[in-house]
């Protein structure tokens, strides 16, 4: 048994005229403080499966384990849920943002409020905290709702392409930050992308997706070589572009042979 | 690259150029102002208008004088006031709870919708006749119908953008497992803030017209009163003095609202 298991998801959307199945048959399993990413094509139910996991809603049938409990009616434990946009309330300055976690769980006191001003100089952004999300860059933005996200101190940390709408730069250097931050505080963490080189720079195991309905096609477990460096390391490695050609030519044969 | 001293003095030519557009709006403004009076008071002397319906600026300051002499403005004045300022603030007050209610229950939203509908379309002042007979021809009626006029349509813009705000800042909230009623705090109202704000500055006006109807129903006190007495006895200097105090204190109110505004809404 893991830290997080899945057993036997299907969710199916019901709408007036048509029924999705969104996900079919998803059976996995997490051990702690791993780093899993979810690859897959656009539609083949990432989202849905995260919000799933964060227990947002329920699914068709199957279950979830954290620590052998259900997660869902579960109140007590607390998920860290990163959406693909920062999602930082524009009319709170950036430290209400951050203690927005503690004060609806209760819990935001001063030595939590310490705490929480010490991650966001963790995430580099001290002197900050009077200031409103807009008056801080996409980059800084997203630091912010990573710290507000730590703050909680969750077991898991669901990460919804987090990186997506940021340049190129900016998303190699959170990589590594979010990276070398989670490692520091031992988290678990799942991560949705579409991008092939974030998968294998960042993860221990990569889930590739097919689309209609959403399956778990394939599962590669990175080797101990690229775990152990740094997003940006793990990219300059020479086992990287191998195992990116792998993952490519698998992906692309999903295209070519959709559905096997 | 341009030094220093040269950006600052092109900003000072700029700040320059912004003040002396703002004289000048501020002068045509004026100019405006003292030329109706003006001509106003020159049509009615030379009689080019009917000096008995239209008045003029002389005979409605001397009313005006008179009127703030022996008390009778100020009374009626502060009724008016009153009244207005109730209405406005159970008609806004009202209409945010009951859209906060229809954002708790979907199911009872879906019900109500129809009705919604046909009570935003019926002209609320028509109602007057039967609140008085249902409230008593005395206040409590009018600052119904100052109320009336305006909750409906406050229910229906506050209820569309409770449910405009993006359900992703829901699911953050939903995360730190959030109750309704701290989403609703937390995302829900705060986001709503700048409709809420705007129906204010409607919800000014129309209350207005509900206290100024409401009391050209009951025909005891207040401006609305003093219009339909004016027209009755044929004092159209009266008519026109309780117009241009309307005028006056509508617009006091309305800029209150917009000191609220830039007080509440501090992020921009
Ligand atoms: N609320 C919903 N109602 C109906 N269908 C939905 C709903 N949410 C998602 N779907 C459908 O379920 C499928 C999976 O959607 P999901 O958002 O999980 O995909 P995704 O893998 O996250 O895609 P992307 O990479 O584009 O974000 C899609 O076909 C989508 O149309
Ligand atoms: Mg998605």
């Amino acid at each position: 048994m893991g830290f997080l298991t899945i057993n036997n998801i299907h969710h199916t959307f019901f709408t007036e005229k048509t029924s999705t199945t969104a996900l079919e048959n998803i059976s996995l399993d997490i051990e702690e403080g791993e780093f899993i990413s979810f690859l897959g094509p656009s539609g083949c139910g990432k989202t849905t499966l995260l919000s799933i996991i964060a227990g947002l809603f329920y699914p068709t049938s199957g279950n979830i384990l954290l620590e052998n409990k259900p997660i869902h009616g579960d109140t007590g434990f607390s998920i860290g849920y990163m959406l693909q946009q920062d999602y930082l309330f524009p009319w709170k300055t950036i430290e209400e943002n951050i203690m927005l976690g503690l004060k609806l769980l209760q819990k935001d006191d001063a030595v939590s409020r310490t705490q929480a001003l010490k991650l966001l100089g963790d995430v580099g952004l001290s002197g900050v905290e009077k200031q409103f999300p807009r008056q801080l860059s996409g980059g800084m933005r997203q630091r912010a709702a990573l710290a507000r996200t730590l703050a909680v101190d969750p077991k898991i940390l669901l990460l919804d392409e987090p990186f997506s709408a940021l340049d190129y730069q900016t998303k190699l250097k959170l990589e590594d930050l979010v990276s070398d931050t989670l490692k520091a505080f031992g988290k678990t963490a799942v991560l949705v992308t579409h991008d092939i080189g974030e998968s294998i720079a960042m993860s221990d195991r990569v889930y590739l997706f097919t689309a209609k309905p959403g399956r778990i096609h394939k599962t590669f477990t990175i080797p101990a070589e690229l775990r152990s460096l740094s997003p940006f390391e793990a990219r300059n490695h020479p086992l990287y572009p191998e195992l990116f050609q792998t993952i490519w030519k698998e992906l692309e044969s999903l295209e070519i042979h959709p559905g096997n | 690259m341009k030094s220093t001293r040269e950006i600052n003095s092109l900003h000072d030519q700029y700040k320059a150029s912004l003040r002396k557009e703002k004289r000048w709006v501020h002068f045509f403004q004026l100019l405006i102002f003292i030329t109706f009076f003006t001509l106003w008071e020159a049509f009615s002397r030379m009689e080019w208008i009917d000096p008995l319906i239209f008045s003029s600026p002389y005979k409605v300051w001397s009313l005006f004088l008179e009127k703030v002499m022996d008390g009778t403005l100020l009374s009626h004045l502060s009724i008016t006031v009153f009244e207005t300022l109730l209405g406005f603030l159970i008609g806004t007050l009202l209409g945010t709870g009951l859209a906060a209610i229809l954002w708790w229950s979907s199911l009872l939203s879906k019900i109500l919708d129809p009705y919604l509908v046909i009570l935003n379309a019926m002209p609320k002042v028509a109602l007057g006749p039967i609140l008085i007979v249902a409230l008593g021809p005395n206040m409590t009626s009018i600052v119904a119908m100052g109320a009336i006029i305006s909750i409906i349509i406050t229910t229906i813009v506050v209820y569309t953008s409770f449910r405009e705000v993006d359900p992703n800042y829901l699911k953050v909230l939903q995360t730190f497992g959030a109750s309704r009623l701290q989403m609703f705090k937390e995302a829900i109202l705060p986001a709503s803030f700048p409709t809420i704000i705007s129906t204010l500055k409607v919800n000014v006006g129309l209350s207005w017209v509900g206290v100024i109807v409401g009391e050209f129903l009951v025909s005891e006190k207040g401006l609305g009163y003093m219009i339909i007495y004016g027209f009755q006895v044929f004092n159209f200097n009266l008519v026109l003095l309780s117009l241009l105090i309307i005028a006056v204190f509508a617009t006091i109110m309305y800029q209150l609202v917009e000191l609220l505004e830039r007080k509440l809404i501090k992020n921009n």
